[in-house]
């Protein structure tokens, strides 16, 4: 039995995380006061930092000088991170950085769950920039996928975040962990120092890294626009590759990046998108809409970016209607919306007075949309 | 290793400094004390913030990281704190260091982690083209204090003192090879170390205070600046004008990265109840 915040820092410390920096917010704070514990104790380091800004700065350090990094926020926290979440997408670090949203916008609603960030998480940041975000909805699949976002932000040598909420991050569950998992950890530098490229241009796009002080390899790295070398270019077709680069290595593995669960998918006429907690009841909802001979299926991202288009389109093809429950007013629908391009219309259903949407709401607009 | 040359990316030259800075002095200054350090270039770790000195480490042969505005203390935290054995130097302006980012300078004094900050002050933001910063003396003017600045000024050397820095010291780049002599300082001493380098900046200060001259300002520093040991012996008046230059603070305080080693071997002890 374990909350979904015990299993973030479970599931970090079995991805190999062996530096935590951050700085106290509910609902996020259980995650640095478990490894608050138990990172001294494996030798690892966790520091409690002056605020989030400094939390993210020093988790790209350490990123560079070779640990498994992560922080924890909750909503302002995420805002005070974001200009060092684009220098970690543009320096390419990795580290995983944990939004447990509550309400907004500004304080909010400290102790009461929401989906409002779903769009930072996106687009937080300055420019244009790749985004991984991941979205569990019960305790056993918090502890996976931050192993996952641990992997993935090694794969791809870029910050990965993961999107609680309040629900799921408090919620106490039983969870069986998984005898054996996967780890992956970054390629190494495959030249000697002195013709090492720390931004070279690879097949798959994602450049090998060194450490800082490992081997003799030693690197320049900004958040200015950089050629192969890692040095300031204002060389426009330098500048146009780097930022086509960083794009194409996560549009690339979309499609193996992209996960979905789909239910009663199959002859579904009215399909419910939900992620996060309120999938949990959108499955409750289409379980008793089926009870009533509404033909209704669930597609369920655990990836809310890249966004999963195809999964989207393929579920609207045939259905009547899209409905998106999400607790904020509408951040996600619009996404459906574009994914769709028309071929059925979107429902979408916005609770964002910090109480959890109930089966029950959810049935009444897969009834109205049937 | 102990030629600056050895140290320098040569290929990067010529540097991005105006005609006059005092940047590449200071530079020098860091080059020269590193050069006496027996460090090897993989060993040493240079970080910085955002601005005209922020550029610093790019001509740096060693493992160098330029970070966002304000925030060098924070990535050379999470550096030291994952390699102690680097050497992690940070380089910052004044604007830099105790603007958007004095909440991390008096916090990374206060922890007194080992990192040895080279803070270039010439008392203004000079990327920005001449807005005023924390260190702009009363009555100057900026870009952005067109009629004099009217807000008091950070003494830098105090402040990093009153947070619990182990080691501060000020000089002006008008004594080059003073100042190279407490950068070795800082850069020996276990523990949060602050050079405050008094640098000018003759583009975006000295044009707007009638000092657009290089030399002028070089010599205007060596002229104002006096140790602390004769300054406490002037007048009160004349001794609130003058830039204090010396060690303000030699003291040794439990280093952070050593107190957490401890923590951990600790920990890895067998408990017996
Ligand atoms: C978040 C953020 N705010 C503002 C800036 C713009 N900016 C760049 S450098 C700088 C001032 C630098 O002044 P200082 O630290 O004194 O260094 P100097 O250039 O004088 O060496 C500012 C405000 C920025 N890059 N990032
Ligand atoms: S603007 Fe000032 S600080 Fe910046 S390079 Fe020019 S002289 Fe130096």
């Amino acid at each position: 039995m374990m909350t979904g915040n015990e299993a973030c820092a479970d599931g970090a410390l079995a991805a190999g995380l062996t530096f935590f920096a951050g700085y106290p917010i509910t609902p996020s704070s259980e995650i640095a006061e478990v490894l608050a514990e138990r990172l001294p104790r494996r030798g690892g380091v966790f520091l409690q930092m002056e605020d989030e800004i400094a939390a993210m700065g020093a988790i790209i350090g350490a990123s560079l000088a070779g640990r498994k990094t992560m922080t924890a926020t909750s909503g302002p926290g995420f805002s005070l991170k974001q200009e060092n979440i684009g220098f970690a997408c543009m320096a390419e670090i990795p580290c995983v950085v944990v939004n447990v949203q509550r309400g907004g916008p500004s304080t909010g609603l400290p102790t009461m769950p929401a989906q409002g960030d779903v769009m930072q998480a996106r687009w937080g940041t300055h420019g244009d920039h790749p985004a991984i975000v991941l979205a569990p909805n019960s305790v056993a699949e918090t502890y996976d996928l931050t192993v996952r976002a641990f992997n993935l932000s090694e794969a791809c040598r870029t910050p990965v975040i993961l999107l609680l909420d309040e629900i799921i991050a408090h919620v106490t569950e039983k969870v069986a962990l998984p005898p054996r998992i996967d780890v992956v950890t970054r390629a190494g530098p495959d030249a000697p120092p002195d013709r090492f490229l720390p931004y070279r241009h690879t097949p798959d796009g994602v450049p090998p890294m060194a450490a800082y002080g490992v081997d003799g390899y030693r690197f320049h790295v900004t958040g200015l626009a950089h050629d192969e070398t890692g040095f300031p270019t204002n060389d426009p077709r330098e500048i146009d590759a780097l930022n086509r680069r960083l794009a194409a290595k996560i549009d690339r593995r979309a499609a193996e990046i992209t996960d979905v669960v789909r239910e009663s998918l199959d002859d579904a006429e009215v399909v419910v998108f939900a992620y996060g907690c309120v999938s949990r009841a959108a499955r409750q909802a289409v379980r008793e809409a089926r009870a009533e001979g509404i033909a209704a299926g669930l597609l369920r991202p655990r990836t809310l970016w890249p966004f999963p288009e195809a999964a989207v389109r393929a579920a609207g093809a045939r259905a009547k209607a899209v409905v998106v429950p999400e607790m904020n007013l509408g951040q996600m629908a619009h996404e459906v919306e574009w994914a769709l391009r028309g071929a059925c219309p979107v429902v979408p259903f916005a609770r964002v007075d910090g109480l959890a949407i109930r089966p029950s709401q959810i049935l009444a607009e897969i009834r109205a949309a049937a | 290793m102990s030629g600056y040359d050895d140290w320098l990316r040569l290929d990067k030259l010529p540097h991005i400094w105006c005609p006059g800075c005092g940047d590449g002095i200071v530079l020098k200054a860091i080059l020269r004390a590193v050069g006496r350090m027996g460090w090897t270039p993989g060993q040493v770790c240079m970080v910085s913030g955002i601005g005209c000195s922020s550029r610093t480490p790019g001509y740096v042969d060693v493992n160098t990281l330029h970070t966002t505005h304000g925030r060098a203390l924070t990535f050379a935290t999470g550096v030291k704190m994952a390699r102690p054995d680097l050497q992690v130097i940070v380089v910052t302006g004044d604007g830099d260091a105790t603007a958007i980012g004095g909440n991390h300078f008096i916090h990374a004094a206060r922890r007194n982690i080992d990192l040895t900050v080279i803070l270039y002050n010439n008392w203004i933001y000079g990327m920005t083209g001449g807005q005023a910063s924390p260190a702009t003396p009363a009555g100057r003017r900026a870009s952005t204090a067109p009629f004099g600045m009217i807000e008091p000024s950070f003494d830098i050397a105090a402040l990093a003192a009153a947070a619990g820095a182990t080691f501060v010291a000020r000089e002006t780049v008008a004594k080059p090879f003073v100042l190279d002599k407490l950068i070795e300082r800082a850069l020996r001493k276990k523990g949060f170390s602050l050079v405050e380098a008094m640098t000018p900046c003759p583009t975006a200060f000295g044009r707007r205070n009638h000092q657009a001259d290089a030399v002028e300002m070089v010599e205007y520093l060596r002229i104002h600046s006096t140790s602390k040991e004769r300054a406490a012996t002037l007048p009160e008046e004349e001794r609130r004008e003058a830039i204090t230059t010396g060690v303000f603070v030699d003291i040794d305080r439990p280093e952070f990265c050593g107190e957490y080693a401890k923590l951990v071997e600790r920990l890895r002890e067998p408990v017996t109840a």
